[in-house]
């Protein structure tokens, strides 16, 4: 089955070979998993989110594992835009599958800023927007909290990127997940991506300190699933913009009811981490388990959930 | 750097070391053999049994204690969730595995070579003087709590002489700490090499002294880690001016791949 899909935007449409793409901040610039599988035989990959300038991070312990899942306060560490134009993107196949550049700033010009200088980038297929990182003060999840600054942040990356579809990655940790896609919809956003992390914490009883230097961090993986069901779910009804879906997707069967509550593509985040080619078997197990389960046309399959009382 | 693979792997045996009769809680956990084409010393792999199922995500860094052409041996001791698992393997279990991962040691088989290991920090020491083409060269300083028995000490006693000293009384630090200055400064004299794997503590007075005696020293690290090839940034430490990159000079940077093994004026820990 061709499980190729085009993620339909308002302004610029993003297609993917196939819906499996890998998570920003789990898969590195792409090249650190090259020896475990064919980065072409993905969907496409969200590189570690990038900010204009280099960014040292947050101090350590950043990561911790708790049931089911774990939390990381990293804080964007990354080696800044001009490094990846520079060192990363040339080696990264990016003819043959789509490199999504994940991008974070502090203000709205910033973003304009970092928009601007990869709208250029021919190797750079979709920017995602990053108004949801829980893990920095400044912006970060308080852009993607409060509908106007979203709005006002996903205008700014549309105008200064004209040649790029432009995702918008929201978080989960709001009141109303609706309300902030419609904004961003409104924006000029041509899909969105969710969710990030939620805010989490954890202590040492022994030491009785937080595991975290930063306190709290976000947490990811098969624990937080039902959330992301949920979210998914929520904003695939409330616009007309193409959804990507992810949290803690480990397997097809993961990835297919993702698809099913109303996603069109799906991002492998912590399931990297339990295996470093977790993406690549998922890619290439979605046609087989799509066969198993009858599902003989993904689009349509997409979104086709089952109410019985609607 | 070398050409890491995952695969799944058969568990051959786990072997308790250590107290008869008591709960062990050092284990030698031997495995089927990786098809890799090479591998250093000092280098680890990221283990994770199946028995995690979905409680524990993270695969285990253990580091290479020793390989035979037909098995892999690593050694680990129980500590939380995920050891406490892996004690429970038996043969015939499958783990998956990735690697190798990591720097490895610098291996001078000419240079007098001074080796200083604190409690677990031995294992990759193993495979080091297994394989040392000149064991005549490589002497070893050995501190520990636990009997000398919990680690794989005979393997090594076999190349080398080890000095083993087990802190049971108060002074038996100072004496170590002793110990370590006056061997350090002996292997200063030569124009010698040091290798350090151990617990914090432990590696910043050997940093101190390397820095105080000027003697080459490398520091094996072990920090918390998530994926071991990069992505999480999770086991960063940060560099110091000697870094040789300009651009990651006073920067995070992982231990995972950049290390684990560092010049001791490179790092800060």
């Amino acid at each position: 089955m061709d499980c190729a899909v085009t993620l339909k935007g308002q302004s610029r449409d993003l297609r993917l070979k196939n819906p499996v793409l890998t998570a920003s901040g789990t898969f590195g610039y792409g090249l650190e998993f090259s020896a475990y599988g064919d980065l072409t035989a993905l969907g496409g990959l969200v590189v570690k989110g990038l900010s204009l300038q280099p960014r040292a991070g947050n101090p350590t312990p950043r990561i911790a594992e708790t049931t089911a899942g774990m939390l990381n306060a990293v804080g964007l560490q990354n080696d800044g835009v001009e490094a990846f134009c520079r060192e990363k993107l040339p080696r990264l196949p990016w003819r043959d599958t789509a490199v999504i550049a994940n991008i974070y700033a502090a203000s709205v010009e910033e973003f304009a800023a970092l928009a601007a200088r990869l709208d250029g980038e021919e190797g750079v297929a979709a920017l995602e927007v990053n108004v949801s990182c829980p893990n920095v003060r400044a912006g970060g999840a308080l852009f993607g909290q409060d509908p106007q600054l979203a709005a006002a942040v996903t205008a700014a990356v549309r105008r200064a990127a004209p040649h790029k579809h432009v995702m918008v990655k929201l978080s989960p940790n709001v009141t109303d997940i609706a309300l902030l896609a419609r904004s961003v919809e409104d924006a000029g956003a041509d899909s969105i991506s969710c969710i990030n992390t939620l805010l989490g914490m954890a202590v040492d009883l022994r030491s009785r300190r937080p595991v975290l230097a930063n306190v709290v961090g976000g947490l990811s993986g098969p624990a937080i699933k039902p959330v992301a069901l949920r979210c998914v779910w929520q904003v695939a009804r409330a616009v007309r913009i193409p959804v990507v879906g992810l949290g803690g997707i480990l397997t097809a069967e993961d990835a297919l009811e993702f698809m099913l509550a109303g996603a069109r593509a799906v991002q492998v985040g912590t399931g990297n981490f339990l295996r470093p080619d977790c993406a690549f078997a998922l890619a290439a197990e979605l046609p087989r388990a799509c066969a198993r389960l009858g599902i003989d046309d993904l689009p349509a399959f997409c979104g086709s959930l089952v109410l019985d009382h609607p | 750097m070398l050409h890491a693979t995952t695969t799944e792997l058969e568990v051959l045996d786990l072997v308790p070391f250590g107290q008869t009769g008591a709960e062990s809680r050092f284990f030698a956990l031997r495995l089927s053999r990786p098809d890799w084409e090479r591998w250093r010393p000092g280098q680890f792999v990221m283990v994770r049994p199946r028995n995690f199922g979905l409680e524990s995500l993270w695969g285990k860094p253990l580091g290479i204690c020793h390989m035979t052409a037909r098995h892999m041996i690593c050694f680990f001791q129980v500590r939380g969730r995920g050891t406490r698992r892996m004690a429970e393997l038996r043969a015939g279990d499958t783990v998956r595995v990735w690697g190798p991962l990591g720097n490895g040691f610098a291996m001078e088989p000419d240079t007098p070579t001074l080796l200083l290991a604190g409690g677990m920090g031995i294992v990759p020491f193993v495979g080091y003087v297994v394989t040392h083409p000149k064991p005549w060269n490589v002497s070893m300083l050995f501190g520990h709590r636990e009997p000398a028995s919990c680690y794989p000490v005979d393997n090594i006693n076999e190349h080398i002489a080890v000095d083993s000293l087990r802190e049971q009384a108060d002074g038996d630090l100072d004496n170590f700490i002793y110990t370590i200055q006056e061997r350090m400064r002996d292997c200063a004299e030569q124009k010698g090499l040091v290798l350090a794997c151990g617990p914090t503590p432990f590696m910043r007075t050997v940093q101190q002294f390397a820095a105080a005696l000027d003697v080459r020293c490398q520091l094996s690290l072990e920090n918390r880690m998530a994926c071991g090839v990069g992505a999480c940034l999770g086991c960063v430490a940060r560099t110091t001016s000697a870094w040789p990159a300009q651009d990651k000079r006073e920067f995070p940077v992982q231990v995972c791949t950049h290390g684990p093994v560092f010049w001791s004026d490179q790092v800060e820990l």
